[in-house]
């Protein structure tokens, strides 16, 4: 059983620890790093709750070592809001209503914002699409997809 | 749910990965972890050694070269998905890619692993046997190819020995007139399929079926090659009378077994259907359509 040193910059700021091979990424970031903000749902890659974005790309960090992002940068629901200031993506999902338990919230954020980068103005079919790893209970989708849509234009400007 | 312990490496170079295959029998090669990782989880793998491919330079590429697709054995899914290359040339290949697990998934994900984990659920083996593609390994003594229809032993087991690594996979370039198309049905995204068909068919000048590949998902305990129904639409029309003849036979080639996604006879049927749907959107691409 190994264990190793690893340094991880997460939501910008620099972190050092020494974690077992085995520790998955999101046992390291919410009990290591104390961020409790990505939840674990499903624990078996299905669900999508537990969604970082890891180099610049969404990951399901149940299913990513914490070792594997030795090195790398990861961003959680923490780091969507600057200086106070919510995300427009946060925005939307208030605005629109686009949550209720609030359970998927932080992973359907991190998806949503890697479509809006890549995909500045998508249709409701694309925001369908891009959001169907990440499973919500609650809303039936439909105030999900507005509030992408809210943030997609706030984004654009 | 925490894996039970093991030791990790980071190889630098692929012969130190061989090597350290070589040397541990229950190592395990890391790609996109995606299938490995949740068996970890329920104790159904215990490696005691994971070697890490993911920090390994030039195992990453989609290229052309010598009238070969070349795809890098840690090429991701996602990426397979953003290439022009894919889409307007290889479209069976994308069909496959854009239908395997859900989008996040494929951001990890690798060609490579989908075939080398040999889970007969897996969607690239059958676009594989469909394609005639071959594998390289790459093991202590060198380089060897594999032609995809040697390298699927049984469920979860493969034509590779224990020190060799799944490096590259070489797709035949397609000739003039050639399309494919990839027919899945699941329960839900990032569900195994409950029965899925990849075609590919190249017609001749006459518009005649110069050439056919069918490969099954998830209905037997290898990917399946339907061999009889490819040969029986060779040097045919592609018209419905034939497609549907086809279809038949790769429904009889199938060997699914009933469970929660459906009955032994409900995924035949399936078989049947997805592969006229399969067949019918190959020849459609094929004419340019």
């Amino acid at each position: 059983m190994s264990t190793h040193h690893i340094k991880v910059t997460l939501n910008g700021a620099a972190h050092e620890a020494e974690v077992e091979a085995r520790t998955l990424l999101v046992h390291f970031i919410r009990e290591t790093l104390g961020m409790t903000g990505t939840h674990i749902g499903c624990d078996t890659t299905s669900c999508g709750a537990c969604t970082v974005m890891l180099n610049g790309k969404t990951v399901k960090s149940c299913t990513v070592f914490a070792v594997q992002a030795d090195g790398g940068e990861v961003m959680t629901v923490e780091g969507l809001a600057q200086n106070g200031n919510l995300h427009p993506i946060q925005e939307g999902f208030m605005e629109k209503h686009g949550l209720q338990c609030g359970f998927c919230t932080p992973g359907m954020m991190l998806s949503s914002l890697a479509l809006l980068k890549q995909n500045p103005n998508p249709t409701e079919e694309e925001i369908r699409w891009a959001l169907s790893g990440n499973l919500c209970r609650c809303t039936g989708y439909v105030n999900i997809v507005k509030a992408v849509q809210y943030a997609a234009e706030k984004m654009r400007g | 749910m925490i894996p039970p312990a093991f030791d990790y490496a980071v190889p630098k170079t692929l012969n130190e990965a061989v090597a350290l295959l070589g040397q541990n029998p229950e190592a395990k090669i890391l790609a996109g972890g995606h299938s490995l990782i949740p068996m970890m989880k329920f104790r159904l793998a215990s490696p005691a050694l994971l070697v890490d491919l993911n920090r390994l330079d030039g195992l990453a590429y989609l290229r052309e070269e010598g009238g070969w697709l070349k795809i890098g054995a840690m090429t991701r899914e996602a990426d397979l998905d953003r290439s022009d290359l894919i889409h307007k040339k290889y479209p069976l290949l994308a069909d496959t890619a854009k239908m395997i697990a859900d989008p996040v998934v494929r951001n990890m994900a690798t060609v490579g692993g989908n075939l080398a984990h040999a889970d007969p659920a897996n969607d690239h083996p059958a676009t594989m046997l469909a394609y005639g593609a071959q594998v390289v390994a790459t093991g202590s003594k060198g380089e060897r190819v594999i032609p995809i229809d040697q390298f699927f032993k049984g469920p979860f087991e493969t034509a590779l020995a224990r020190d060799e690594i799944l490096t590259e996979i070489r797709i035949p370039a397609p000739k003039a007139r050639s399309g494919g198309a990839y027919m899945k049905v699941e329960r839900k995204v990032g569900d195994f399929a409950t029965a899925a068909v990849a075609a590919q068919v190249t017609l001749g000048a006459n518009g005649n079926c110069e050439s056919v590949g069918i490969g099954l998902t998830n209905v037997g305990l290898t990917p399946i090659m339907a061999a009889k129904a490819e040969e029986a639409l060779r040097g045919k029309k592609p018209d419905d009378a034939n497609i549907r003849a086809a279809a038949q036979l790769a429904a009889d080639a199938a060997q699914p077994s009933g469970d929660q996604r459906g009955s032994e006879e409900y995924k035949r049927s399936l078989v049947k259907t997805l592969a006229v749907r399969a067949l019918r959107k190959a020849v459609e691409r094929a004419k340019g359509g």
